[in-house]
């Protein structure tokens, strides 16, 4: 039963593909992408996957959609048609396609049991993580703790990304408050409906944040859906009132007191005596140790995904509403 | 539990009806606002019968809980979701097709 739903599900993954490549309106695209998304969620679902299901719906087919839409405002609904033909783009496409099939042919089989990957640190991981962690929810233990270095640099690569977009598109400046309002200011249902939900929402990520330990979840979905919440305000009643919630200066102090935090708990443990990010110094009980350090990552991580990601909404929306005054 | 199981299989199955009349709607309904009548169908009455159907499933702890809070939050953004879109289309200017019909005829009179 679970390969037919792999299969139905796998089939839909490669319509959607497809039909992205054939496309032109890229309106339309963006929304396949959100199918894309949501359809390999089910499929990591249907592996037993739950965390990574989690992020993938609330990153890939929330809030890229959303800043893909963002983008289309900024340029163009319709693709360019391109002049120079594609005969020798395909032929490379072929060929590195090709390789890659017959490099699989070399791979451990699917799913063995004696696959490397199954014998190299996993066995320590599922083993010893309830003795030297002592959380129920492993993915936890090995992206905050294990792999706490790799999420950190994670987690500098999301922030590297809105310095990238800020000094590209940079946030509308503070004095120019006279543009028109934007949102639906006629949508009456949806601003009582917005006010009901957002609370929810925010409610809802404070709970992924903190119950990351115990079950699915973490820093990285809890700041996207904390995003989103603000992302549905400034939608429903405007960029100026977002700006009176939370600023865009603001925002930049927050991601950057996200790695901060991330960092400064690395250089306590050295401080403490340990290796960088070692939570078994952090207090007298390594046990604790570990849970203090996971939770004060998980906020690291959560409050610069939540900052970069609404930073970057600002800076497409405010680049959108100048170019609607032109 | 017997019962129990035919109740849920039958609203399942009940979901499952309006979820695909819902999606044979979309594509053969003649204009905008009666293909966005008939997603909303899926998004309200399929969604509330599969979740009543699951929830009848439960063992009645957390999980059901859980499964009512999804309804909850589903019985508020999904019928507020196709009201936006309508709402927009009309802004827009979108006509429906009785009125595209009635223009028609007024220009080649």
């Amino acid at each position: 039963m679970g390969e037919l739903i792999d299969l139905v599900l796998l089939a839909m993954l490669a319509i959607t593909a497809i039909r992205i490549i054939f496309l032109k309106d890229l309106f339309a695209v963006v929304m396949l992408f959100g199918i894309y998304s949501f359809l390999s969620a089910l499929i990591f679902i249907n592996l037993d996957a739950v965390d990574v299901a989690f992020t993938e719906a609330s990153v890939g087919a929330g809030i890229s959609t959303v800043l893909m839409l963002g983008t289309l405002a900024l340029t163009n609904r319709k693709e360019k048609e391109s002049s120079h033909s594609s005969i020798l783009p395909l032929l490379v496409v072929c060929i590195t396609g090709a390789a890659l099939i017959y490099g699989t042919l070399d791979m451990p089989p699917f799913g063995h049991p004696n696959n490397p990957v199954h014998e190299h640190v996993a066995p320590r991981y599922i083993e010893e993580s309830p003795k030297e962690v002592g959380l129920p929810n492993m993915v936890t233990s090995v992206l905050a703790s294990y792999r706490g270095f790799d999420t950190l640099g994670e987690t500098v690569v999301v922030f590297a990304a809105v310095i990238g977009v800020l000094s590209l598109l940079g946030v509308r400046r503070q004095e120019e408050n006279d543009t028109p309002e934007s949102g639906f200011r006629a949508h009456h249902v949806l601003q009582v409906v917005a006010r009901v939900v957002i609370p929810l929402i925010i409610l809802f990520a404070l709970y992924v944040q903190f119950h990351g330990d115990f079950g699915p979840g973490g820093g990285f979905q809890a700041g996207v859906i904390a995003a989103a919440a603000f992302i549905l305000y400034s939608l429903v009643f405007g960029l100026s009132s977002a700006f009176a919630v939370v600023g865009p200066k603001f925002l930049q102090l927050l991601a950057s007191i996200g790695v901060l935090l991330y960092a400064s708990v690395g250089l306590f443990s050295i401080y403490k005596g340990g290796q960088f990010l070692d939570y078994n110094k952090l207090a007298a009980d390594p046990i604790v140790g570990q849970h203090y350090g996971i939770i004060i990552i998980e906020l690291g991580v959560g409050i610069t995904v939540f900052a970069v990601m609404l930073s970057i909404f600002y800076a497409f929306g405010s680049q959108a509403e100048r170019s609607n005054i032109r | 539990m017997f019962i129990l199981d035919i109740v849920s299989s039958i609203l399942l199955f009940a979901g499952i009806f309006f979820g695909l009349s819902g999606a044979f709607g979309l594509f053969k309904f003649p204009d905008f606002f009666t293909r966005v009548h008939a997603a909303s169908v899926t998004d309200s009455i399929a969604t509330i019968l599969i979740l009543f159907g699951l929830i009848l499933q439960t063992s009645f702890d957390i999980n059901t809980a859980k499964l009512l809070f999804i309804l909850a939050f589903l019985m508020i953004t999904s019928p507020t979701a196709s009201h936006a879109l309508a709402k927009s289309a009309r802004h827009g200017g979108l006509l429906t097709l009785p009125e595209a019909n009635a223009k028609q005829q007024e220009q080649t009179r």
